[in-house]
């Protein structure tokens, strides 16, 4: 049986407030266990949740980006469920009226676009966490409740481990665009569960589906589907029956493993939240929450295409991740030529951040500095070969005033002819029988001469400059 | 009789609560009898009419996104009776997913 | 100091003039709480040396002459937290908690001088109607021992009515102040739902939870009222409008104010004729003062008690979920796995009412019966409300009994639960719309109070406190005192 794969993702995205989603505390966890927790988050008897605006609003632009229409009325419901990391037992959440719904993003596998509709967007709080130990006992740490978060959940629209990769890229990519999210996988501020069907091809009607957890890495999300599509395959060939079940991606087995078979009894018995009052989300609101979107990285892709002429290759990657993409503006805000900035960035800088496992923030480089070294080329103070000794003062250092530094180390390229002269007239002096040669149309001639002047002045003069003063000289004699 | 033993014992699952066996079936009676009372809304007409899930139709109440420090870890733990290094301490929980966020 | 002869505007009048320290004043409380707390069994806590030490403190800073409150005490039922104090909800669940911060009421009322004296007993979680259901103890009607003060909040009931406290704040969610008040011949109010803020009153229904004040007279109340409503940044339901004085206007009378009597509310049953026939002598008294009287009709009335405990029971099944043994509270000693600590510790830890309300509650929540339970009790209740509504486009306030009987005795009613939830009638349409409404003594039968209620519009307690006030001048139930007569 030729069989299809449909999938459909459940990201989970932490929202970068100060604060808690209902609570004052501090949002940002990391601390020392619970101490980022207060009455509130840890559900004492008598306590209530009040709504944290700019949640709502980290939220809005989340779901914008996603191409969602935003709900005009909504509000939060309570989902009830027991466990140590869920201190109220019931988690707030939005049922029936989600603050976003009927989105899409376009995905790219291989060139091929790919509309993926998202069928809501809605917010919630974040559970606590649990450690298990190895002696019978489980520890709870409650500094991670009551973060906000938002739930995008994809239609069943994918049909391959490649598309739900893709889709999560570009989820990711925009989220992190809007600056609501850092949207990192291996912290957690990026989650994501998978519902996975087979059914064969050409048949409408979805088969049996699993639900795949713990998938925390974009790796393990292709990883966990491409073994599930195995497992139910071997299952469906065999003329078996797929569970309707929940199950886990092991990553050192690299398989899944059944966590629990849905029954009747996970009744989370939503309803809606009495605490907290419903919303009401003017146009207007949302209005100004779209206006306050940063360029998205399609529309910042086709202005570099448009404005400065890069290749669509190369500002597809300079917008690749937000940080990238306000780095390169920046550059060329600076004054920097678009495509040796574009260059620089995709070239020494890239390969730099790679090598080192690094990201662009982390290192000292300034768009400053780079758009001040890329004219400093382009003006001949500096050779581009010299130039590569700056990029690394300047990426490893950092500096305010690139010309005072090559000045200072001595970097700058030696273009005055009224230097240059007394040089050249040495080594001809020296050379004669070089300008024979060069006479006689032998080329290699030139250049002996000119590496002989490039060793005299210790790599600083300008070959340009020097090639053409010789070539004169040379002439006259 | 809408309400019979087997309900209560999965309602009770639901809630976390155990029903001694001697007593669910007296618990069920009541339970039912409690049930049949409310049952009386059946005969009300609500067709159209929209639900009031809140005290006060009052909407749009939030907080500008300032931070307080959090309480004091030592008062929060007062109550507590099992903990180590800073962690509430429970038995080991079977991995049932319950973290759904 | 028996408190059952002065009004709060005399006591501190007392303390102004220097006839009476605050210190002075609170050793005459414990001890006549002392004396007569044997035989009613109001307070679960007594938090004598803070209160005194607070008292010292009012003497030392001196008592603010346009501070009314300054330097009284006040007994607070005990599910409102109270920093550092134990705050059971009279349930072996919270037996030993003990909360680290002040609900905001307490707060208010420390910030107006008021000093907490104790606890106050009441139904476990505040689920019952008669005080019986507290798992901690017993608490007696002082008009006769052997009643019960009403409930939920029967201990702040019983404490105002010995005269072991001027004031004492109640919670009500389905008349759990106004029946109690009813009971003990008080004045009990249930504010519009968001005049007072919840947080940190230990919820039950989170969409019906009212704090309120009993004192025996209404401009106390009002007083008190003042004190503890407002809006409260960490309550989102709290209400976002103004907050006037509730004293003011108190003495206008009741000239031209349009009285509404709700014909659904006189059911002329034999056994109510008494509560009837005061309630009855009540309206003729208000004509003669130059009231209008006007009936009414809220014909969903019968629907409020099915609405209601589906309503509170659901919200209370989620709400009473915390109560894991995890982060507080009772854990069961018997604990081999984590569901142990919830199923053993929430089965010993909860009493048989709680665990009836969980059940009903988790049963109308659940798939397959939400629809037919808690949607349709919602909706019920948009009826409910819009009847009220509807009733206020023509009368200022509506006037009924509190209650379908006297206090009843102890033991009597407990083992039917059925019964227990039917006599809430009168009083849970009023918390499913929200409005306010006031408990006020308005006779006696078989030497037990008869309470009547005066239900206002949204946010309008004034013309209720007015009301209440223009028939308290003109009657004098306020001479008889409790007997503290029978018990064993």
């Amino acid at each position: 049986m030729n069989l299809e794969p449909v999938i459909g993702l459940e990201v989970h995205v932490e929202l970068k407030t100060d604060s808690k989603m209902f609570s004052p505390s501090p949002a940002h966890f990391g601390a020392e266990p619970n101490t980022n927790t207060n009455v509130i988050d840890w559900g004492h008897p008598g306590v209530l949740p009040v709504v944290n605006k700019r949640a709502i609003e980290f939220g809005m632009k989340a779901a914008l980006t996603l191409n969602c229409s935003i709900a005009n009325d909504t509000k939060f419901d309570r989902k009830n469920y027991f466990y140590p990391d869920n201190p109220k037992a019931y988690q707030i959440s939005q049922f029936d009226k989600p603050i976003g719904y009927d989105g899409w993003i376009e995905i790219d596998v291989k060139g091929e676009k790919k509309r993926i509709r998202i069928e809501r967007v809605h917010l919630e709080e974040d559970a606590g966490k649990n450690t298990h130990g190895d002696n019978g006992s489980s520890y709870v740490d409650l500094n991670r409740q009551g973060t906000p978060l938002i739930e995008i959940v994809s239609e069943a629209d994918m049909r391959s481990p490649e598309e739900a990769q893709a889709y999560l890229d570009t989820v990711k990519q925009l989220i992190q665009f809007t600056g609501v999210s850092d949207v990192k996988m291996q912290e957690g501020s990026m989650r994501c569960d998978a519902n996975i069907s087979l059914r064969p091809v050409g048949q409408e009607e979805f088969g049996t589906k699993t639900e795949l957890k713990n998938l925390n890495s974009f790796n393990n999300v292709r990883k966990g589907l491409e073994h599930e599509i195995k497992r139910q395959e071997k299952i469906l060939n065999a003329g078996g029956e797929i569970q309707q079940e929940t199950r886990r991606f092991d990553e050192t087995t690299g398989e899944t493993i059944l966590m629990r078979v849905k029954e009747g009894s996970s009744d989370y018995r939503y309803f809606p939240e009495p605490d907290i009052p419903n919303l009401e989300i003017s146009n207007d609101w949302i209005d100004d929450v779209r206006a306050s979107l940063p360029e998205m990285p399609k529309e910042r892709m086709e202005r570099y295409v448009k404005d400065y002429n890069l290749p669509e290759y190369d500002a597809g990657v300079l917008t690749a991740t937000v940080e990238m993409s306000d780095f390169f503006q920046e550059t060329v805000d600076n004054g920097a030529d678009p495509k040796q900035a574009s260059n620089w960035l995709m070239g020494e800088v890239s390969a730099y951040l790679n090598s080192e496992h690094l990201e662009l923030h982390e290192t000292k480089l300034t768009p400053k500095a780079l758009a001040e070294m890329i004219n400093l080329i382009a003006d001949g103070t500096i050779s581009s070969k010299i130039a590569k000794k700056v990029f690394k003062e300047l990426i490893t250092k950092g500096s305010d005033d690139v010309k005072a530094l090559v000045e200072d180390k001595g970097w700058v390229q030696l273009s005055d002819p009224a230097k240059l002269l007394p040089i050249i007239s040495d080594i001809l002096d020296q050379n004669e029988q070089s300008i024979e040669d060069y006479k006689n149309g032998k080329d290699r001639a030139l250049g002996f001469l000119v590496g002989n002047v490039m060793k005299q002045t210790r790599g600083k003069a300008n070959p340009g400059v020097v090639n053409k003063l010789l070539k004169e000289e040379m002439d006259k004699r | 009789m809408a309400i019979n033993e087997e309900t209560v014992k999965q309602v009770a699952k639901l809630a976390k609560l155990e029903i001694e066996e001697e007593s669910i079936h007296a618990f069920t009676k009541e339970i039912d009898q409690i049930v049949d009372m409310v049952e009386q809304l059946e005969e009300l007409d609500t067709e159209g009419v929209e639900g009031t899930y809140h005290g006060l139709p009052q909407k749009n109440v939030w907080r500008e996104d300032k931070v307080q420090k959090g309480t004091d870890r030592e008062e929060l733990f007062k109550n507590v009776k099992t903990r180590k290094d800073g962690y509430i301490e429970v038995p080991a929980m079977f991995d049932n997913g319950g973290s759904e966020a | 100091m028996n408190f059952l002869d002065y009004t709060l505007e005399e006591l501190h009048e007392k303390l102004v003039n220097k006839e009476l320290t605050a210190v002075e004043l609170m050793e005459s409380v414990y001890e006549n709480i002392e004396k007569t707390d044997e035989k009613v069994g109001a307070f679960l806590t007594l938090s004598k040396d803070e209160a005194l030490a607070a008292a010292k403190e009012a003497d030392e800073n001196g008592i603010d002459p346009d501070n009314v409150l300054s330097g009284l005490p006040v007994g607070i039922k005990d599910n409102i937290s109270t920093k550092g104090v134990r705050t059971t909800a009279a349930s072996k669940m919270l037996e030993d908690f003990v909360p680290v911060y002040d609900a905001t009421v307490v707060q208010k009322l420390k910030q107006a001088g008021m000093i907490s004296v104790g606890k106050l007993n009441m139904d476990e979680f505040a689920m019952g109607g008669s005080t019986e259901n507290s798992a901690l103890k017993i608490t007696r009607n002082p008009w006769d021992l052997s009643k019960v003060p009403g409930g939920s909040s029967g201990g702040s009931a019983a404490a105002v009515a010995a005269g072991q406290v001027p004031v004492s704040l109640g919670s009500d969610t389905g008349g759990s102040i106004r029946q109690p008040a009813s009971f003990t011949g008080l004045v009990g109010m249930k504010p519009t739902y968001g005049r007072v803020s919840r947080y940190g009153l230990i919820a039950f229904g989170s969409s019906l939870d009212q704090i309120g004040p009993f004192t025996r007279t209404v401009k106390d109340n009002a007083l008190v009222l003042n004190a503890i409503s407002g809006t409260d940044d960490r309550d989102g339901t709290s209400y976002r409008g103004e907050t006037p004085d509730f004293t003011e206007g108190i003495d206008k009378g009741v000239k031209g104010l349009r009285i509404g009597v709700p014909k659904e509310y006189f059911n002329e049953d034999a056994k109510e004729t008494a509560i009837v026939e005061s309630v009855r002598k009540a309206l003729d008294l208000y004509e003669e003062m130059g009231a209008e009287i006007v009936e009414v009709s809220l014909p969903h009335s019968k629907y409020g008690i099915p609405a209601y405990y589906i309503i509170a029971s659901s919200e209370a099944s989620s709400n009473l979920q915390r109560f894991d043994g995890i982060r507080y509270g009772y854990r069961s000693e018997d604990i081999g796995s984590l569901e142990d600590i919830y199923v053993k510790s929430r089965s010993e830890g909860f009493g048989l009412e709680v665990k009836r309300r969980i059940m009903l509650g988790t049963f109308s929540l659940s798939s397959g019966f939400y629809d037919a339970h808690f949607k349709k009790a919602a909706q019920a209740r948009t009826l409910i409300r819009q009847d009220f509504e509807k009733a206020f486009e023509d009368v200022d306030v509506l006037v009924a009994p509190t209650t379908t009987s006297t206090a009843f005795e102890i033991g009597g009613k407990i083992e039917d639960p059925l019964a227990m939830y039917m006599a809430d009638v009168l009083t849970v349409p009023v918390n499913l719309a929200g409005v306010p409404s006031l408990s006020i003594p308005c006779g006696f039968s078989e030497d037990l109070p008869i309470g009547m209620q005066i239900i206002g519009k949204h946010f309008d307690e004034q013309t209720i406190y007015r009301a209440a006030y223009a028939y308290e001048k003109a009657t004098d139930h306020l001479d008889k005192k409790p007997s503290f007569k029978g018990g064993e």
